[in-house]
């Protein structure tokens, strides 16, 4: 008897979305993208990108179409695996001051629940989460006291500590030097061959990643462009060109 | 000082208003939601004023006032997100306005009104002191338990959302936490004032602190001396508490914000 596949880690569905009394946003989108893959979703700022990864998350709802997160609505948070969302800004006061360590222990949260304090095979997930992304010197640092591009790392590692099936980043490299955006890449596909989560990576500049991730999807208002970036036209290589 | 019976109560009420008020205000102040405590303030004169149309407790009143007020206010927020201050100035205009007219209503514009708009040492009853213990206790035991998980939110509202935590209800804790505050220290540092001691002891503990843990911590130490050296001054040089305590806990932030060290990035 032959086994069932299991479903797509993400699947649009004829999604179309529109923001209250606004134009559309988003029309007609379907996509799926499968457990284990690394999908960069580029495209020009206001192009939707951002809101189909918000949908693809549960945290928009589609005015119409359907989304499934692991073959359940998108909407419910019941027992699918987990998913790890590195958001495009740091929300917290640019006062506080939290360290590294405390970041990643948030990680946590979404495995442990809220009651009480963490216990030694937790802790352990935490500094190896931490170790992962290159920042174990730095653990009890303040995290304003770090660079861009080391923030961003911190942010993943707390994405890590929750053990996600499924690793979303909106813009990470943004105010992140090119250097930093290229060890980014390198960390992500490394992530990806140790690991085997499936990783959608949202940015409007696709450069850094082009090399390492498994399939490109441009958006402008609907998908333009789903495939190998290796089979992407020179001309869209182009910053200026509008896609 | 301390062989009068209502010191020793305004000082026994002082030690939990002072530990707790900032560490809840911490709360507040990560999410960006300063404000939120000085809304339900108003919101609590409105209740002092129905207790005193309806002959009950006002203490009472200006808690469950707050309580309606803190779930409204977080229901607004979370339905209309963005538009989270309008939330906040809808239910704090509402607040005090609903006061001014069951104020007048009642007839009641009077000293025992303005004890609870700035705070008095000599108001706090027996009664109010285990009322006081009583909630403060079960405040800061909630905070102790579910640190882990308000902090979390904290630091990534939506990441936890995504990641399946009960956002919902950790924010509402938040809410009826800051609530309870405001409904157990009204007595001592008034409806008007007591915001700011939810705020000013946690921006001054941002400048010195070097972690989270670190900065919940001092914000209730300073948040601590503020009030028992304000009940000092106020007691001896005849002064309204709630000014008192404020004042000083604005001294030490703005001491703080000169003196403290925000450390350069790497």
């Amino acid at each position: 008897m032959p086994v069932e596949a299991p479903p797509p880690a993400v699947e649009l569905d004829g999604v179309s979305f529109a923001y209250r009394g606004g134009p559309p946003v988003l029309e007609a989108v379907t996509l799926a993208v499968e457990r284990g893959e690394f999908v960069g979703i580029a495209g020009p700022n206001g192009g939707g990108k951002t809101t189909l990864l918000r949908l693809a998350l549960g945290l928009e709802r589609p005015s119409s179409g359907v989304v499934r997160l692991f073959g359940a609505s998108a909407g419910e948070r019941g027992s699918r695996p987990r998913i790890g969302y590195v958001s495009q800004r740091a929300q917290l006061a640019s006062a506080t001051p939290v360290t590294v360590h405390e970041v990643v222990e948030a990680g946590r949260l979404a495995v442990r629940g809220p009651f009480g304090p963490l216990r030694a095979p937790d802790r352990a997930v935490v500094r190896e989460a931490i170790d992962r992304v290159g920042l174990g010197d730095r653990a009890h640092k303040p995290l304003r006291t770090l660079s861009g591009g080391m923030q961003q790392r911190a942010f993943i590692a707390r994405a890590l500590a929750s053990e996600p099936a499924l690793l979303a980043l909106d813009e990470p490299t943004t105010g992140v030097d090119a250097a930093s955006q290229e060890s980014l890449a390198a960390l992500l596909a490394e992530l990806r061959a140790d690991l085997g989560m499936t990783i959608l990576y949202v940015s409007h500049e696709f450069g850094a990643v082009e090399h390492v991730v498994s399939r490109l999807v441009l958006v402008r208002g609907r998908i333009v462009f789903d495939g190998d970036p290796a089979q992407l036209p020179a001309l869209w290589h182009d910053p200026s060109h509008t896609h | 000082m301390l062989s009068l019976e209502f010191m020793r109560l305004a000082f026994a009420v002082g030690l939990v208003v002072g530990v707790l008020a900032p560490a809840v205000g911490f709360f507040l102040v990560e999410r960006r939601q300063s404000l939120v405590g000085d809304g339900l303030g108003h919101v609590a004169f409105a209740g002092v004023a129905a207790g005193y149309l309806l002959g009950i407790s006002p203490v009472l009143t200006a808690l469950c006032f707050a309580v309606v007020g803190a779930l409204s206010i977080e229901w607004l927020r979370s339905r209309f997100g963005a538009a989270g201050d309008q939330a906040l100035a809808l239910v704090f205009y509402t607040g005090i306005a609903l006061g001014i007219v069951l104020v007048s209503s009642a007839n009641r514009l009077d000293v025992g009104l303005f004890q609870f708009l700035f705070g008095s040492i000599l108001t706090v009853t027996r009664t109010d002191l285990w009322a006081v213990l009583a909630l403060g206790g079960i405040s800061l035991a909630a905070i102790a338990i579910l640190y882990r998980g308000l902090v979390g939110v904290v630091l990534d509202e939506e990441g936890s959302r995504v990641a399946g935590v009960r956002v919902g209800s950790l924010n509402t804790a938040v809410a009826v936490l800051a609530a309870l505050t405001v409904g157990i220290s009204m007595r001592i540092v008034g409806i008007l004032l007591i915001a700011a001691l939810m705020v000013l002891p946690v921006i001054a503990a941002q400048r010195l602190a070097w972690s989270l843990r670190s900065t919940l911590a001092l914000s209730s130490l300073i948040g601590l001396g503020a009030v028992l050296a304000g009940l000092t001054i106020a007691y001896y040089a005849d002064l309204p508490p709630g000014g008192t305590i404020v004042l000083l806990a604005a001294a030490v932030a703005v001491v703080a914000s000169f003196t403290g060290a925000v450390p350069r990035r790497a």
